[in-house]
């Protein structure tokens, strides 16, 4: 329920935002009505999950993001600096990562993470073997080695949604 | 010439001059592996820089709602465009469409696929 | 004028990503690069609305970013299965 509920909110935030006309009456209550009808199809569908909303991330996301952007200008950089020499300096590399994260939510956002960062690329997600990482340059393939960003996704998962994760796995 | 055009000049001439770069990688790269990393310089930095030069008018003149809009697009698109990526290449590397690689880490996938 | 400028960037890079998708050997070659030549036109609608003094067209440019995600996962959907509708399980 409180997760139909932030949904809602999400969603009515959203439709407020984007509209942006506040006086028109017949307006305001159809994007009330989209919203509850989109948040009773989601009910019915089942997709309100610790995936769908997943409230657990919470402040830890918020600073997860910038960290990420920081990664993401970073790599930026370098693949740019790879693509306008004049002679082709890649050494593409292929790895595997072998994932920290307790949850799937967990393993996703790191999947995804590595595939936002330029010069890296994630092929395949496996459960025991790790995330299948393509890389551009063997200097880049090394910072995925480190771990760190993958530290840093297992941090996001709180024992709260361990626990979610859990209890909606077991049917 | 006041500093807002100044700065949101800067921004959205420099990503324009990234999509161009990144365009230009998918043609220069030589298998699908590493052109997927020169398209998302296309879809990570220079999106976001086009879309922070658009916005830095939109903030100044007190046009909040704009500015609200185009941070809903960049959300979006770096939300999905990881996706989008890593669809191409699981698809390819699963059609047995092998990388050129020069170091394999792994044991051996490289080649197996 | 740097809006116009910004444009015209883009419009080159849609030519070199619309050349690769001509050029691409495979057919996943072509995938990519219609996905990273949606992406153009998306900022190149923002831009233009701003050109124009339009902002409208920021809507265009929302709805064809998500336009675009679905178009290209039916795509590989299809690649995968031949089949859109489908699903895992079954296969």
């Amino acid at each position: 329920m409180v997760r139909a509920l932030g949904l809602l909110f999400f969603l009515a935030v959203t439709w407020l935002l984007l509209s942006g006309i506040y006086d028109n009456n017949l307006l305001f209550w159809l994007g009330a009505a989209s919203c509850l009808l989109c948040v009773f199809i989601a009910r019915r569908m089942d997709v309100i999950d610790h995936e769908g909303t997943p409230l657990e991330l919470g402040w830890r996301i918020i600073v997860y993001w910038p960290w990420l952007f920081v990664e993401i200008v970073k790599a930026n950089i370098d693949v740019i600096g790879h693509l306008l020499r004049p002679t082709l300096n890649i050494s593409p590399t292929l790895i595997r990562s072998k994932t920290l994260q307790r949850t799937d939510l967990g393993r996703v956002i790191y999947a995804n993470s590595i595939t936002l960062t330029p010069g890296t690329l994630s092929l395949d997600i496996d459960d025991e073997k790790g995330i299948l990482v393509h890389a551009l340059s063997r200097a880049g393939a090394e910072g995925v080695l480190t771990d760190d960003m993958n530290r840093r996704c297992a941090a996001l998962e709180s024992d709260r949604l361990h626990a979610r994760a859990q209890k909606d796995r077991t049917p | 010439m006041d500093w807002v055009t100044i700065v949101s000049g800067v921004l959205v001439i420099g990503g324009a001059m990234l999509t161009v770069v990144g365009a230009y990688g998918t043609l220069r790269l030589p298998d699908l592996y590493t052109r997927l990393h020169a398209a998302s310089v296309t879809d990570t930095l220079a999106t976001f820089m086009i879309l922070a030069g658009l916005a830095v008018p939109s903030l100044f003149a007190g046009e909040w709602l704009i500015t609200v809009k185009l941070v809903f697009i960049l959300i979006f698109l770096w939300f999905t465009s990881p996706i989008a990526s890593y669809s191409v290449g699981h698809a390819a590397f699963f059609a047995a469409q092998k990388p050129k690689l020069d170091h394999d880490l792994t044991d051996g996938e490289g080649d197996a696929a | 004028m740097i809006f116009a400028i910004g444009a015209l960037g883009l419009l080159v890079a849609m030519l070199l990503a619309l050349s690769r998708a001509l050029l691409g050997p495979t057919l996943l070659d072509r995938v990519m690069a219609v996905n990273m030549f949606v992406t153009t036109p998306l900022l190149l609608l923002a831009v233009l609305g701003y050109l124009g003094g339009r902002p409208e067209f920021l809507d265009l440019a929302l709805v064809y970013a998500l336009m675009n995600f679905i178009g290209i996962i039916a795509v590989l959907k299809y690649f995968r299965y031949r089949d859109l509708g489908q699903s895992r399980a079954r296969s």
